[in-house]
């Protein structure tokens, strides 16, 4: 099956189109996150404040990438395990984000707060580190540059592959896909 | 005796941590590919292919095959008739690990304090260190980065002799089933069995470092790894889970001799990305 083009950010439209199991290939702009900038901009968003990165519509990925090489725009970056984040992912979506990139397991708060702000979750392909720092044109940090690796950072990112999860329907390609195959 | 500065460890050490971080073995690579021929699932394909691409930009480019460059991991084989001179061997590991990483841009993903501060140290230092004592004038470092992500996915089970084989292969495939795509499959899982609750633990670790695919010299455990493997495979999880034929690249048992009343079992998962190296000096 060839993969759907879609541009960040993203609207309902854009997200009521896809399912679990389609591939994807993403260009614009998208943010970083991981852990540490999670804490951070929910401890903000529970004291109203204002947050250093406009959400709406916003794709985020759960990257920690190495540090890029003179000359290179970014080192090695593949996505971390999702479910870190898990805590942290209904407010986001009740924030104003779309979709998030990672891989792993989601809890099923995740998927209902997928269900309910229509939003998506994708994977890229773990430990491809290489592979996606080709796909990501920019980079620049925009907050938390004191956190390193971990603070947020703003890419403009050409045809970036990614695999959708759970979509905004409640289907899981992890329950299905295994489902499928076993034997 | 032989006298030997630690300065060339600490070298050897660096050069490592960036070698292994750049170029998968050819053991995993050549996995990879065969596992692309038995992949039935056209998005496990398509999987398989970014994971060899992902290979050839990395050796290329000079940029890590995953941007988790994980915990440094040593197994070292000290020779009794080796002098170490001018510090430590734990002290030259750890200056090898720091230069390798700094220089070598990868990332430094340890915290000091694992609780409270989780504070970055800055250099990926320290590492972890086995060291045995052995007879000869030679030293053989084996190195391991290990990644995060596929090391949180790991367990012991003090079973019962009761238990036996079926208990074992109920736990490992039970385990890895509920691990499922957190891991980045296709994984190796290294199984050990036998020894105390803290020894069991270093055969799991130490099954990763052996080549990928090479079974068990004792034919018993040999046919046990293909058993497992096949039952890890049956569960259709496939690569990165989306569903396939390729959940697991291989498995390795490594044993200890076990107390009359325990039969200990360790599960230690890699990705794909089952990345070591050794050097003798």
């Amino acid at each position: 099956m060839e993969p759907k083009k879609i541009t960040a950010p993203l609207s309902d439209e854009d997200v009521l189109s896809l399912k679990a199991g389609d591939n994807v290939l993403i260009s614009g702009v998208i943010y970083t996150a991981r852990d540490a900038a999670h804490k951070k901009l929910i401890e903000l968003m529970d004291q109203a404040e204002p947050l250093p990165i406009d959400l709406q519509g916003q794709i985020i990925y759960y990257v920690g990438p190495t540090p890029a090489k003179p000359g290179q725009v970014i080192g090695s970056a593949g996505p971390t395990t999702s479910g870190r984040m898990d805590a942290y992912t209904p407010k986001m979506l009740e924030n104003g984000m779309k979709a998030c990139i990672g891989k792993g397991l989601r809890n099923q708060a995740v998927k209902d707060a997928l269900q309910e702000h229509k939003g998506l979750y994708l994977a890229a392909v773990g430990g491809a580190g290489a592979l996606l720092s080709k796909k990501i044109k920019k980079c620049e940090v925009v907050a938390y540059p004191e956190l390193g690796a971990e603070a947020i950072h703003r890419l403009e990112v050409e045809d970036f592959p990614a695999t959708v999860i759970n979509d905004a329907f409640g289907s899981d390609l992890y329950a299905e896909g295994a489902k499928a195959y076993a034997r | 005796m032989r006298e030997l500065s630690v300065s060339t460890i600490t070298d050897t050490v660096a050069g490592m941590c960036e070698e292994a971080n750049i170029y998968l073995g050819e053991d995993v690579s050549g996995a990879l590919k065969r596992s692309l021929e038995i992949e039935e699932s056209p998005t496990g394909q398509e999987v398989l292919k970014q994971l060899i691409d992902n290979l050839d930009i990395a050796k290329n480019e000079q940029i890590p095959i995953c941007q988790d460059t994980g915990f440094a991991v040593f197994f070292v084989e000290l020779g009794q008739e080796v002098h170490l001179s001018g510090g430590t061997l734990e002290e030259a590991i750890n200056a090898g690990v720091k230069k390798g990483y700094t220089e070598g841009y990868l990332r430094k993903s340890i915290v000091k304090d694992p609780l409270y501060e989780r504070k970055n140290t800055g250099d990926n230092t320290p590492a972890v260190i086995y060291t045995d004592i052995v007879p000869g004038d030679k030293v053989k470092i084996s190195f391991a980065p290990k990644g995060g992500g596929s090391e949180n996915m790991s367990a012991v089970k003090m079973l019962k002799p009761a238990d036996g084989e079926e208990g074992l292969v109920d736990f490992v495939v039970n385990h890895v089933k509920a691990a499922g795509p957190n891991p980045c499959p296709p994984i190796v899982v290294g199984v050990g069995i036998g020894g105390t609750f803290d020894r069991v633990a270093v055969q799991a670790k130490k099954a990763l470092f052996r080549p990928v695919g090479e079974p068990h010299p004792d034919s018993r455990y040999a046919g046990l790894e293909k058993k497992i493997l096949s039952k890890i495979n049956d569960l259709g999880v496939g690569p990165q889970g989306f569903g396939g034929r390729v959940f697991a690249l291989a498995v390795h048992i490594e044993t200890f001799p076990s107390h009359i009343a325990s039969m200990a079992a360790a599960v230690n998962i890699n990705c794909h990305a089952c990345r070591h190296l050794e050097k003798v000096i």
